[in-house]
């Protein structure tokens, strides 16, 4: 049953042939018998997952009517704050911190029904892709454990790709949902920028970071995107109007007379031959299901990588300034004498990793006076040229598409000395965010010179997040049929699995 | 050798720059749903909101938006259609997130004004004291520093951080620079502050408590030479907690530079604390190198953009000006300039103006609160508005004494009776027996009483020796208790002898 979609698992459990408690244990095995090699998971919550899926269980038996993904498993990225369960956000700074408070994506679940499993591994504050930033170690990708998952969201999409969870959160600020899915073959959505609360998402970069579904399938990513979607009086950016109709337009997939425009600066040079032959292959599927495929540029993009790396530093040098040991964390050098700033500095040196005071340094330099427009507001004029491209891009095309990531799954510790080489991972994702529209991965075959997958991205407009179900769902659907079966079916076996 | 004041203003030209930070009374802070009442157990008004967990973000009070709006009115200013918030950025321990969400470069309201007065020996002078923005800010926590000499957070043993005021919605009003009052720069600065105050008060936007921090004021003073062009080193002094005190700390800054400048010396730009006791400053943060706060658009905000019609709404509530109420009311009252100082500085005219709305003569409303009630609340050390006499009871004490039922020696005790909370006036009159012996037959008996004792006496008056009445008249009120309305009581007793009653 592990290896189902989780609609399938939600089916059966309607019909009563499996149990929530059953399917629970089921993937808390699985967690147990494969996380040492994967290392997806940070915490593991199995009393308050066992206790859900018993709740969620007897709501069914005494009749309730209960939602579409009540009783299904799910794996919550670590960024997310859970009442009462350890929240690090993959720092060291948070170690041993129970937060008081539920983020509403957390409540919209558990009144859902969802089972959340526990806490997924991720790179420090969301900051990297391939998950090698974690101050707890980094998540191997079960196609190949020697290569990273993706990031910063690395141990959701893994924890998918190893059947340990049908579901899970990510959270996307330059890519960390999408790319994630795209080097483990399976679905990431990174929604709209306010169509899903971050009330509770713990901020890397408040005006980029969005949280958004992960799963092995696109009807799958849109029933959990339904349940976490939605206005919230606790996040004053959360649009204010209805949800787009993500789940209906993932079971029709209907993409004739539609037009996808391919982004011509997101292609060609630098992406590896695999993930491109991959690609065009996707897009000659999508013109046999009905869809017109046409060229659109982006002249701006190219400048999308150096304002993305002034706008996320410097928003998170002021988002991270709250961790000084004075209200939750860790405190260090409290000793007799110690002054209330060198316990503040000493904690701070102690408790981010490299890569985070990298961008702290980097964000705070960007906003000192006499350099804040240089860098922070030529930045922000990039990002309104960005918007500009995209707009005009929208004026040709439905929707918008490249791949997702320039090559597979790289190997763990192969870029982990050089910061620029790991910041390209994100050059066709970044640009997403910085226009606050929606994105989304789906896998789309392995590369033939490594067999690793490929992922193919979809681009929407603001609140059209529902295009990119249409076609991602018809793009599924063609490869399925080729295939025969999910790509996961191809995932080399885990030795200690059942 | 210090200078006297007059040395200074002979030389030099003061220039003011004021800063009032007002915390608004919402009911819940800026930016989450916590309590905003004042003096609460540590740390049990907060939320993961104002205590800056991670995760948590900030929505605003659109209550604390309507307030400053119309605090910008009141102070002529244009309201912004477009406003934002910034993030201040900087570490201290009171502060949550390590930055203050305020807003920077985009406030709420710019460019307005207000025109104060003061009473000097020349006569009333006016002064207008230009406004150059009104902008949203959330509060700290407090710190409190345990050990050491100072109370400063260097050098203490530990400190204890309470974070119930953090978020608590503050309007932080900044003039700009005002020049041109001379010697009258300490007045113009507490009269400013005062009708400011006042302001505030009548729009009921905040509790305007400067002893309890709701209205804290930090004055910028600097000094040039009469006549020149450029400015001075400013110094901007803080912890300026009542309005006297705003008056004294201009006062002693002036001084203070004018002797550094005689002697040759530069002031320091820094902040400096009023010492309450002395009257005098001492030397805080020097703000020499200006600190970089980093700010920047906050990006958990979205603006704000105040409807235009909505606006105009307020507008049209706009209460009164201050100044121009006064004025109305001193003259609708008849009251003379000194009483009506009196009644301002006793606080007494909202009381006043409530009691004459019942129908009391404003005259006999004002002398009841101005003597009694006001000599009450000195005694017990509270404003008059804290006794637990309302302008109703007053309202019916002045009724009770226009038409005879009281005289004004009983209307005392009522009052008395009624500050002591002993009930509402009917009631203190019933338990106390306070009414007047009206019953004019009883009074007849009374006079023929006394006439009876004091046969010469009457006599005396008979034959036209009217100031000998006197003596009857005591004699009858003595027999009634006091009781009696003595003007009838004479009235009576000449008739009855034979003599004109007028
Ligand atoms: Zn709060």
């Amino acid at each position: 049953m592990i290896t189902h979609a989780a609609h399938e698992m939600a089916s059966a459990m309607q019909a009563g042939e499996i149990t929530s408690v059953e399917l629970t244990q089921a993937h808390l095995d699985r967690i147990s018998a494969v996380d040492s090699q994967v290392h997806a998971f940070l915490h593991v919550d199995t009393e308050g997952a066992l206790s859900q899926a018993k709740s969620v269980d007897d709501a069914r038996a005494r009749g309730e009517k209960v939602g579409p993904l009540a009783g299904v498993p799910l794996a919550l990225k670590d960024v997310m704050v859970q009442k009462g369960i350890p929240t690090t956000a993959g720092s060291k700074i948070l170690e041993g911190w129970r937060p008081p408070y539920d983020a509403t994506v957390v409540s919209k679940m558990k009144s859902a029904g969802i089972v959340i499993l526990g806490k997924t591994n991720m790179d420090e504050f969301a900051m990297g892709s391939s998950t090698e930033n974690s101050a707890y170690g980094p998540t191997h990708n079960p196609w190949d454990l020697t290569r990273i998952p993706g990031g910063s969201g690395g141990g959701s999409s893994a924890s998918l790709a190893a059947f340990q969870a049908p579901l899970a959160i990510g959270t996307d600020t330059g890519g960390s949902i999408r790319q994630p899915a795209a080097v483990t073959g399976t679905v990431g959505v990174k929604p709209t920028y306010g169509g899903v609360s971050r009330y509770g998402l713990i901020a890397f970069s408040s005006s980029l970071d969005q949280a958004g579904p992960c799963a092995r399938t696109v009807l799958d990513a849109a029933l959990l995107h339904e349940v976490i979607a939605g206005h919230d009086i606790h996040d004053a950016t959360s649009i204010d109007a209805p949800v787009p109709q993500v789940v209906q337009a993932a079971r029709s997939g209907d993409v004739k007379g539609m037009k996808i425009g391919v982004v011509k600066e997101l292609n060609g040079d630098g992406y590896q031959a695999g993930v491109r032959s991959r690609f065009e292959e996707s897009l000659e599927l999508l013109a046999k299901a009905g869809a017109e495929i046409v060229e659109v540029s982006c002249p701006n993009f190219e400048y999308a990588l150096a304002a993305y790396y002034l706008i996320a530093p410097s928003e998170c040098s002021s988002n991270l300034a709250r961790f000084d040991a004075m209200r939750y964390g860790i405190r260090v050098g409290d000793e007799d004498g110690a002054s209330a700033e060198s316990v503040m500095n000493l904690t701070r040196e102690v408790g981010f990793g490299r890569e985070v005071k990298r961008r702290i340094i980097l964000g705070t330099y960007a906003l000192s006076s006499g350099y804040f427009d240089a860098y922070y507001g030529s930045a922000q004029k990039v990002r309104t040229l960005i918007m500009q491209d995209f707009n005009s891009a929208f004026g040709k095309a439905d929707v918008l598409v490249s791949p997702t990531c320039p090559t597979t799954a790289f190997k763990i510790g192969e870029k982990a000395n050089d910061p620029l080489a790991m910041y390209l991972n994100d050059i066709a994702t970044i640009p997403v965010n910085m226009a606050g529209i929606g994105g989304m991965s789906l896998p789309c075959g392995l590369a033939p010179e490594d067999g690793l997958p490929v992922g193919f991205q979809v681009m929407a407009p603001a609140m059209q997040d529902q295009r990119m179900y249409s076609v991602g769902a018809a793009l599924e659907a063609s490869l399925l049929s080729q295939w025969g079966a999910p790509l996961l079916s191809q995932i080399p076996a885990l030795a200690g699995a059942k | 050798m210090s200078l006297t004041y007059e040395d200074v203003i002979a030389k030099y030209e003061p220039v003011l720059g004021l800063e009032v930070h007002v915390e608004l009374n919402t009911h819940s802070k800026m930016f989450c749903g916590c309590s905003t009442i004042f003096g609460g157990e540590p740390n049990t008004q907060t939320c993961p909101v104002c205590l800056g967990m991670p995760g948590a973000l900030p929505v605003v009070n659109e209550k604390a938006i309507e307030s400053s709006i119309l605090i910008g009115l009141a102070l002529n200013c244009s309201i912004a259609p477009f406003s934002r918030f910034s993030r201040k950025n900087y570490f201290y321990p009171d502060m949550p997130k390590n930055f203050q969400i305020s807003q920077y470069d985009e406030p709420i309201c710019v460019n307005g004004y207000l025109d104060v007065e003061i009473d000097t020996d020349e006569g009333i002078k006016k002064f207008r004291v230009e406004i150059e923005r009104v902008h949203m800010e959330e509060d700290t926590g407090k710190s409190l520093h345990v050990g050491g000499a100072t109370g400063r957070i260097h050098g203490a043993d530990y400190s204890l951080l309470d974070y119930n005021r953090a978020g608590i919605p503050l309007v932080e009003i900044v003039t700009k620079i005002v020049p041109g009052t001379g010697k009258y720069a300490p007045e113009v600065a507490k009269a400013y502050v005062a009708e400011l105050r006042d302001i505030l008060r009548s729009l009921g936007v905040s509790d305007v408590r400067m002893e309890q921090g709701s209205l804290r004021c930090d004055a910028n003073v600097s000094l040039r030479l009469i006549g020149a062009e450029t400015l001075g080193t400013r110094s901007e002094t803080k912890n300026v907690n009542s309005l006297r005190s705003v008056e004294r700390a201009v006062r002693g800054e002036m001084i203070r530079h004018a002797e550094l400048l005689n002697k040759g010396e530069r002031v320091v730009q820094e902040t400096r604390h009023f010492q309450e006791e002395s009257g005098l400053t001492r030397s805080g943060r020097s703000k020499e190198q200006a600190e970089d706060y980093r700010y920047f658009p906050e990006p958990d905000l979205v603006p704000v953009a105040p409807d235009a019609a909505w606006i105009e709404t307020l507008r049209a509530t706009l209460p009164e000006q201050p100044t121009l109420r006064r004025k109305r009311l001193q003259t609708e009252w008849s009251v003379p300039d000194k009483e009506m100082a009196a009644m301002i500085n006793a606080d007494a005219l909202d009381i006043v103006e409530a009691t004459v709305k019942l129908g009391a003569d404003p005259t006999r409303a004002r002398g009841w609160w101005i003597g009694e009630s006001s000599r009450f609340a000195k005694e017990q050390g509270i404003t008059i508005a804290d006794l637990s006499i309302s302008p109703t009871d007053v309202a019916q004490i002045v009724a009770l004494v226009a038409n005879g039922e009281l005289t004004d020696k009983l209307a005392r005790q009522v009052v008395e009776g009624v500050i002591a909370g002993e009930g509402a006036p009917a009631s203190v009159i019933e338990s106390r027996g306070l009414k007047v012996v009206s019953d004019e037959s009883a009074l007849m008996a009374a006079i023929e009483r006394a006439i009876a004792a004091q046969p010469e006496t009457a006599e005396k008056i008979r034959n036209g020796h009217i100031p000998a009445a006197g003596a009857l008249i005591g004699a009858v009120m003595k027999e009634t208790k006091g009781q009696a309305d003595a003007a009838r009581v004479r009235e009576l007793l000449l008739g009855h002898l034979g003599q004109p009653t007028t």
